[in-house]
Parts: C-alpha cells; sequence; structure tokens
C-alpha cells in the first residue's frame, strides 16, 4: 500500500506537470518559451517578501507573494517592449537577473534572521517535492483546477491569440486584456510547481512536455492534451526517482524525465521525428548513388560500342564515386546488372533505364 | 455614410510618420484599391482603420460609427506571412475561426458553423483541402484559405492586405474573380495592392499612397502620369506606356 505521504507528494507533481504542460503549450506557440523563465525567476522575490512580511510559510501567503513578483515581472516586460526600443528578448533577460538576483539577496538575508520558523525557503530554488504538505496539495489543486476550467472556457479566443492575433482584435476581441489574462494563467501554472520544482528548472516543466507532444500530433487539442499527459508523467515518475535516491532533488529530477521525453518525440514520433527524416534521407542517398553507378556502367560500356560489354570492379570504381560495388549489389537486385567478382554489366532493362537516365543527366542523346 | 471614412490621419513609429495626414473614404460597393511604393504606409493605414496600431490624430470611423463598435462588420484577410503555418491546426479549422465572433464567448463551433466553412471552402476551390494540416499548403492555397475565413464572415466590408503576394496566376484569377462576386453583392473591399500594371483591370477605386494621399477617385480619372510619378517619384518613368 502506498503511504500517504507519498500519495500526497505523487499528486501534487501530477497535478503541477499537467497544468504545466496545458500553459506551457500556448506559451510554445506563441513562442513565449523563454517567458516562462523570466517567470519563474521573477516569483521568487516574491515569496521572500511575503514571508518577510507575515512570517508565514503557509503555501497560500508564499505562493500570492511569487504570483505578484511573477505578474509584476511579466508586466515589466510588457512595458518594457511597448514604451522603449529594447527588443523581447533582452527585456526578458533583464526582468529574469534583476528579480533572480533580488530573489537570493532577500533569501540571505532571511537566513541571517534570528527567527526560527526561516528554514526551508531555499526549497524555491532547486524544489523539494517531498516536504509537499497537506494544505500545499489543496493549493495546488484549487489554482491548478481553476487555471485548467479558464483554458477550456476561453479556448478559443486563446487559440487564435496563439495563431493570428490581428484576426482575433479584427473580431472585435480585446486581445491585450485577452494576452494580459492567458499570461496570468502562465503565471498561476508556474508558481504552483514553484515549491517541488524550483525556479531555477521550472521553465522546462512549461517547455519541454510542449515541445514534445507538437511531435506526435498536428492537432492543437489533442497536442495540449498530451502535454498535459506528458508533464503529469514527468511529475510523478520524477517525484518517485527523487524519493528513491538520496538528496536528490524533485527540480533535476522531473527535468532529466521530461528531457527523456522530449528526447524520444524528437526521434522517434512518426511524421515530424528525426530518426524518419535520417532514414528517408539514407535510402535516398543510396538510391542516387546507385543510379550514379547505372550511369556509369552505362557511359563505359558505349565508349566500347556495346551495351553489354561486361567491366572489371576496378574499372568501374575508378570512374564511380564511393563504392562502386555497394551500388552495384543494389542494382542487381533491381535486376539491372548482372555480374559478379569477374565482371559487371548491364541488364537489357538496366540498359534502357541507364540510357533515360543518362538522358536526364547529359539532355538530349550523350 | 461610408463603409470606410479616414480624417486627418497620422501615424508616426517613434520619431518618422507612416502616414501623415491622410483623408479617405471607399464609397458602398467599390473594389478599392490602396496603392504606393514600399514604406508607404499601406499596411499601415490598414491596420490604423483597425485599429491594430494607435494613430497619433485622426479619427476612423465604419459605417458612421467609431471602427471599435463595427468590428462585426467588417472582415479583416491580413498578410498572409504574418501567422506560423505550421500551428497545430486543419484548413477547416481556420476558416471556422471566421465565425468565432458570431459565436461569441463560451460557445464551440457546432455542426452548422462547419458547414458554412465548408461552403466558404467551395467557393475559393479548397473544399478537398478541409482536413488537410495547414503545414502542407502552397502559398497559394494559404491565401484561399485566409479567404475563406474573411467570406464565412459575411460582412458588409472587406479589408485585405496584400491578398495577391506570392500566388500563382490561376490563383490571381481566383482572388480577382472573388472580389467582383463580392461587389455583385454590395459589398465594399479595400485592398492593399502593389502591382500598378492590373490595377485598371481589377479595381473601381484607388487610393495612391506615399505617406502622404497623393490621389483618390475612380481608377480611369486618377491613374494619371503626372499623380503616378508623384506617388512613385522617379521610378514612375518605367510605368509611363502602361499606366
Amino acid at each position: 500500500m502506498l503511504d500517504y505521504t507519498l500519495l500526497l507528494v505523487l499528486s501534487g507533481c501530477l497535478v503541477l506537470g499537467a497544468v504545466a504542460g496545458t500553459l506551457g503549450s500556448f506559451a510554445v506557440l506563441r513562442k513565449q518559451s523563454l517567458l516562462g523563465d523570466a517567470i519563474s525567476h521573477a516569483a521568487l522575490p516574491g515569496v521572500a517578501i511575503a514571508f518577510l512580511l507575515t512570517f508565514s510559510k503557509h503555501p497560500a501567503v508564499l505562493l500570492l507573494g511569487a504570483l505578484a513578483t511573477g505578474w509584476v515581472g511579466t508586466l515589466f516586460i510588457l512595458l518594457i517592449t511597448r514604451t522603449t526600443r529594447i527588443k523581447h528578448d533582452t527585456a526578458m533577460g533583464i526582468v529574469l537577473s534583476v528579480f533572480f538576483g533580488l530573489g537570493l539577496f532577500l533569501l540571505t538575508l532571511i537566513q541571517r534572521l534570528p527567527t526560527a520558523s526561516k528554514a526551508g525557503l531555499d526549497k524555491f530554488l532547486f524544489g523539494n517535492a517531498s516536504t509537499l504538505l497537506r494544505q500545499d496539495l489543496q493549493v495546488m489543486l484549487a489554482l491548478g483546477g481553476l487555471t485548467l476550467l479558464f483554458v477550456l472556457l476561453f479556448w478559443k479566443e486563446f487559440k487564435l491569440l496563439a495563431f493570428d492575433p490581428d484576426f482575433l482584435h479584427s473580431l472585435g476581441r480585446n486581445t491585450l486584456t485577452l494576452d494580459v489574462f492567458l499570461t496570468t494563467l502562465l503565471v498561476v501554472a508556474i508558481v504552483i510547481g514553484l515549491q517541488a520544482v524550483g525556479v531555477v528548472l521550472m521553465s522546462a516543466l512549461v517547455i519541454a512536455p510542449a515541445v514534445a507532444a507538437r511531435q506526435w500530433t498536428d492537432h492543437l487539442g489533442r497536442m495540449v492534451a498530451l502535454a498535459a499527459f506528458f508533464g503529469g508523467l514527468g511529475g510523478v515518475l520524477g517525484a518517485v526517482a527523487s524519493s528513491s535516491l538520496t538528496n536528490l532533488p524533485t527540480g533535476p529530477a522531473i527535468v532529466v524525465i521530461i528531457s527523456l521525453m522530449f528526447l524520444a518525440s524528437l526521434l522517434f514520433s512518426p511524421h515530424r521525428g528525426l530518426a524518419k527524416d535520417w532514414i528517408r534521407q539514407r535510402k535516398h542517398r543510396k538510391e542516387i548513388h546507385a543510379n550514379q553507378v547505372l550511369v556509369a556502367l552505362f557511359m563505359l560500356s558505349k565508349s566500347h560500342g556495346s551495351r553489354y560489354y561486361r567491366h572489371s570492379l576496378t574499372s568501374l570504381q575508378a570512374v564511380t564515386p564511393g563504392s562502386a560495388e555497394a551500388g552495384l549489389e543494389a542494382l542487381k537486385k533491381r535486376g539491372l546488372v548482372s555480374g559478379s567478382a569477374s565482371g559487371w554489366k548491364l541488364t537489357p532493362k538496366g540498359a534502357q533505364e541507364a540510357e533515360q537516365a543518362a538522358k536526364h543527366i547529359y539532355g538530349e542523346a550523350p | 455614410m461610408h463603409p470606410v471614412e479616414v480624417a486627418d490621419l497620422t501615424v508616426a513609429y517613434h520619431e518618422k510618420p507612416a502616414i501623415w495626414d491622410v483623408d479617405f473614404h471607399a464609397p458602398a460597393g467599390v473594389l478599392l484599391a490602396i496603392v504606393g511604393p514600399n514604406g508607404a504606409g499601406k499596411t499601415t493605414l490598414l491596420k490604423a482603420i483597425l485599429g491594430l496600431i494607435q494613430p497619433s490624430a485622426g479619427t476612423v470611423t465604419i459605417f458612421g460609427k467609431p471602427a471599435r463598435k463595427q468590428m462585426h462588420r467588417l472582415a479583416y484577410v491580413p498578410q498572409r506571412g504574418s501567422v506560423d503555418w505550421d500551428f497545430p491546426t486543419t484548413v477547416l479549422d481556420v476558416v471556422t475561426m471566421g465565425l468565432y465572433g458570431k459565436l461569441g464567448w463560451f460557445r464551440r463551433p457546432g455542426k452548422k458553423e462547419k458547414q458554412l466553412a465548408m461552403l466558404s471552402l467551395e467557393k475559393v476551390g479548397m473544399a478537398e483541402f478541409a482536413s488537410r494540416q495547414i503545414s502542407q499548403l502552397s502559398g497559394g492555397q494559404q491565401q484561399r484559405v485566409f479567404l475563406a475565413r474573411a467570406l464565412v464572415q459575411d460582412a458588409d466590408l472587406y479589408l485585405m492586405d496584400e491578398p495577391f503576394i506570392g500566388v500563382d496566376a490561376v490563383t490571381e484569377k481566383a482572388i480577382v474573380e472573388l472580389l467582383r462576386e463580392l461587389r455583385s453583392r454590395g459589398k465594399t473591399v479595400v485592398v492593399v495592392h502593389h502591382d500598378v500594371q492590373t490595377l485598371k483591370h481589377y479595381f473601381d477605386w484607388v487610393l495612391l499612397l506615399n505617406v502622404r494621399k497623393i490621389a483618390l477617385g475612380p481608377a480611369q480619372k486618377v491613374l494619371t502620369t503626372r499623380n503616378l510619378q508623384k506617388t512613385y517619384g522617379g521610378r514612375a518613368a518605367f510605368l509611363n506606356g502602361n499606366a
């Protein structure tokens, strides 16, 4: 039987992974992957400030602080991009480093305070799911559930906001409000994962499940569902890994597992996978090479006055790039050449194809 | 009450004005082209009409009321290159997006909406591509999908940004047919266009623009050598024969 604490931790990681995967899908499709990183780092000073103001470590209090500065950081990015000539990526860089620096500074201050309840805030750096309590899970469930509900309710608008915001505007919708709303939901999704995953690595949980899911489907609904699944599964497996290895923080464990899912998707997904591309390319290259050998054999025979002149492998190798033998074996399988170690010649079918290929390469009558 | 009326419109990006003190209107039921050289502010003018760009000065009214309140009466066809065609969605789904405004908040498109979208796809000759992923479309097909999305809106005023760019001759002809069909149904169409050669054949009215308004009126009257030279500067020399 699963013990209560472990069940609590697993449910927490499931929720935060699923919510991050869902909102991450929209962030990735809107080309805002790095925004997640900026937000999570910007949330750190909020945790510290909330603690300094209340001396409470109740999750609702700390997450509210994280929410506040995460949101303010996002607003800063928007403000900087809209009012100055500083570009989006630079604005994100500025907010990320400034807020994170401030957060570390405040955390250090808190460590030096002579209060007894100060300990434990540093788990927000790399995450520690094993410290999740019942009240943490309650907050995560409430906020995460609300976030997912909003995504469902505003599905049409969020889809169009990601695909064609100018068109959404032309339908009479206020895109700025919707943009701020969706980004706020992203802030929430990130903030509920901070305690378990940590500010440093939280962005991976936003980006990786979404990118992995995109590999498998061309349908937005399925992509979001799959990203939520990947995120949830990664969260659970990461939590299990970190609880079975002593001193392994949850954040890195989750990120390593999610990265493996991402890598597998990148390589082996049916339509967009690299492995399929690679196999196709290799097949193609082999075919082209075999054709080159065929034409070389044809041209060589022509210069001897007979289409079916038998050539030694050495003389063929001299006029073909790569391995002539490999090409000849492939051609033999297709019934275009006949021969063996003693010499190679075209079959009638091979001569016909070679003539056509030669015409294709050299134009009329070579 | 014109379908679209612009008064004293100035738009500036940082210090440099993109369009300067432009007045213009489109009469009901015309095909109007906005023409001018690169950087003349054609797209900027269209975006300012839509409220996508905040003007520094001036007003835009659509059917006599502020544009913001009249969005349901217009349909916008953005430049094809303005979106990511690798977005995970299908042709039919993109066309259905044209109905999101009418659907209102929280309602999902249903059977009726899909049927309307299919009809619209048939009009642009893309019905057989309905379930295709949009990343597998050619440039001309992408443009047709965008047009179908605007058609399904059944608006009174159509605003199109360079619908002829990068499409083949067949698609260009099909688009012109569509524009004429819209006109015959009393719709007004404003098109950002770049090809002076085809102006007279495709459009009734022309706005010549180069940051400032150069001329506005019926194509036959406006397209004089003098006006074109004023719009294009010295570069208009090669156009004299045809214009």
